[in-house]
């Protein structure tokens, strides 16, 4: 059975305001629970909290108020063991300029213990595995976007840690870069990493996740499977054909019911007598950003343009 | 979790060398600004130049500990690299102890070598080489974690250039290098006793003159008082600016 690896109670962080304001409600009591082995999608707008709550988890930040355990340990008492077992990669490819692509490896797990004898072999494997092999010896400041991203991530996992916080990871990346990621991130998942992603991208979270939550202002609005989260939105079952008769002309038609069968049957019907052939069937599902458009009543769109400035990684892949 | 420490905080020591401190112009900022500095003044008032050895050492460790480390830790919160050490499992006190040791070490090497070219021109005469050490570590220690508190205080790398001037440039004229203690207004010596360059060259002149005065034991004291405490201090702001 699933074991949680992470489990939230009441989680809130307050950020003192301006004098006479009241403090800021970053994070606002969140309740959730991550299972081992699953990608946990952390979804929300700028500004919802999803960074504020992955820098509670890690160590960060302090949280206001609320308990969190992590990998079975207390946030408030034993974060040390919990930051000696996690690997964070940060919005920002944080690692250090002066160092080669190897030597940030090596530092990364210099910092975590690993032994000496391990250390050449496991940077030159992520290396192979990122697709950096040949930028080993290159400073970490002569790489690309997406390259530097990579290593990031790669410094992340040095340690062969079994959680692996992502904030934001394709955020700034091109279509490319971002789907060689988004790929590495699917492959952590079959090798039973347990992954906390953050992310604006819609299609990147319905794509990776096997559960989401959506945070806005602070508070979880809703956590489900991604077939969850649209069966919340989607009532009726709709069926859309295509039909053509016997003259050429094409027309596309859309049936909703309560039940699938009936409405699949009522497309047959409708083609059998008209004499028409039907060409294509298909069932319309809400996509996720029709669930993010209901549970928090902004659009996708305003949601990008908020990151606009960052790039625009979320399309293809 | 004192072994992640200890680890933490050599190799965190080890990368700042590497990435920052020994490279070209550090190093040769390091050792040619205490001489051009000296020597200008032994230009202008030629006399004893032995005399100026003890001044020469010590302003070799303020800069050579002070310049980098005054600027490595707010420079690597700005790009935001910080947050890497902040998120290993290492405790504040040791990351902080391992940006001190780093400074010190860089400092140690470029004060020995002004050491050796100081001792080629002049001779080793009666140096007393254990007291000799201890200063020059207590004095590293001292002025890292002068740098330290500098670089935790501020939030601009520009901003820490200007507070570790406005702070090392009053001590250089005030610490007893060019002019004693015993030479100014009573109001500049109740100053310069603030500062832990003068204990800094109280206690070198001891070393190299040979003998450890009544008073040696309180400059070494005072060195490792202002460590402690500008090394909490820095903790303490560090852990303020991360909360």
């Amino acid at each position: 059975m699933m074991s949680d690896v992470i489990q939230v109670a009441e989680l809130t962080k307050h950020y003192p305001a301006g004098r006479g304001a009241a403090p800021v409600r970053a994070v606002d009591g969140i309740e959730f629970a991550v299972r081992e082995g699953e990608v946990f999608g952390f979804l929300g707008p700028n500004g919802a909290g999803k960074t504020t709550t992955i820098r509670m988890l890690t160590g960060l930040t302090r949280p206001t108020a609320g308990r969190a355990r992590v990998l079975g340990f207390d946030l408030a008492t034993d974060v040390t063991r919990i930051k000696k077992r996690i690997g964070v990669a940060p919005e920002t490819s944080n690692l250090y300029d002066e160092l080669s692509a190897c030597d940030n490896l090596v530092f990364a797990m210099q910092l975590y213990g690993v032994p000496r004898r391990e250390r050449k072999t496991r940077a030159e494997e992520l290396l192979a595995r990122f697709r950096l092999g040949e930028k080993r010896d290159t400073s970490f400041a002569k790489l690309s976007r997406g390259m530097k991203r990579a290593l990031t991530v790669a410094a992340a996992l040095a340690h062969r840690p079994p959680l692996l916080f992502l904030d934001e990871p394709t955020t700034g990346l091109d279509v490319m870069s971002a789907r060689s990621l988004r790929g590495m991130i699917a492959d952590l998942r079959d090798e039973g990493v347990t992954v906390f992603l953050t992310t604006h991208y819609l299609e990147e979270a319905e794509r990776l996740c096997d559960r989401i939550a959506i945070i806005v202002n602070g508070r979880i609005v809703a956590l489900d499977t991604v077939d969850g989260l649209k069966a919340r939105v989607q009532k009726r079952a709709v069926v859309e054909a295509v039909l053509a008769d016997d003259s050429g002309g094409v027309e596309t038609v859309r049936f909703e019911s309560d039940d699938i069968s009936v409405a699949v049957q009522a497309v047959l019907a409708q083609a059998a007598a008209d004499s028409r052939r039907v060409l294509s069937v298909n069932t319309l599902q809400p996509t996720l950003e029709d669930v993010f458009v209901h549970l928090t009543g902004l659009g996708a769109e305003a949601m990008l343009a908020e990151k606009g400035g960052k790039g625009g990684a979320h399309a293809g892949g | 979790m004192l072994a992640d420490d200890l680890r933490g905080m050599w190799y965190i020591a080890m990368k700042d060398l590497r990435a920052y401190y020994f490279k070209p112009p550090n190093i040769s900022w390091g050792i040619m600004f205490p001489f051009a500095f000296v020597l200008a003044f032994a230009i202008r008032n030629p006399g004893e130049l032995r005399q100026l050895v003890p001044g020469l050492l010590a302003l070799t460790i303020l800069f050579g500990t002070s310049s980098m480390e005054a600027i490595v830790i707010v420079f690597e919160r700005r790009i935001g690299s910080l947050e890497r050490l902040l998120l290993a499992p290492v405790r504040l006190p040791a990351l902080l102890a391992g940006k001190l040791l780093g400074g010190m070490t860089f400092g140690l090497t470029v004060t020995a070598v002004v050491l050796l070219v100081a001792l080629a021109v002049f001779g080793a005469g009666s140096v007393n080489w254990p007291l000799l050490a201890l200063a020059l570590l207590l004095a590293a220690a001292a002025f890292s974690a002068l740098g330290a508190f500098v670089s935790v205080a501020v939030r601009e790398v520009f901003e820490a250039q200007t507070l570790a001037n406005f702070v090392r440039f009053p001590m250089m004229f005030l610490g007893g290098i060019f002019v004693p203690l015993s030479s100014m207004p009573p109001a500049l010596q109740v100053v310069a006793r603030a500062l832990p360059l003068t204990y800094a060259v109280e206690t070198l002149r001891a070393a190299l003159d040979g003998r450890a005065l009544p008073t040696t034991a309180l400059d070494l004291g005072a060195l490792a008082a202002f460590t402690a405490a500008l090394f909490w201090l820095a903790v303490r702001a560090l852990a303020r600016r991360t909360a």
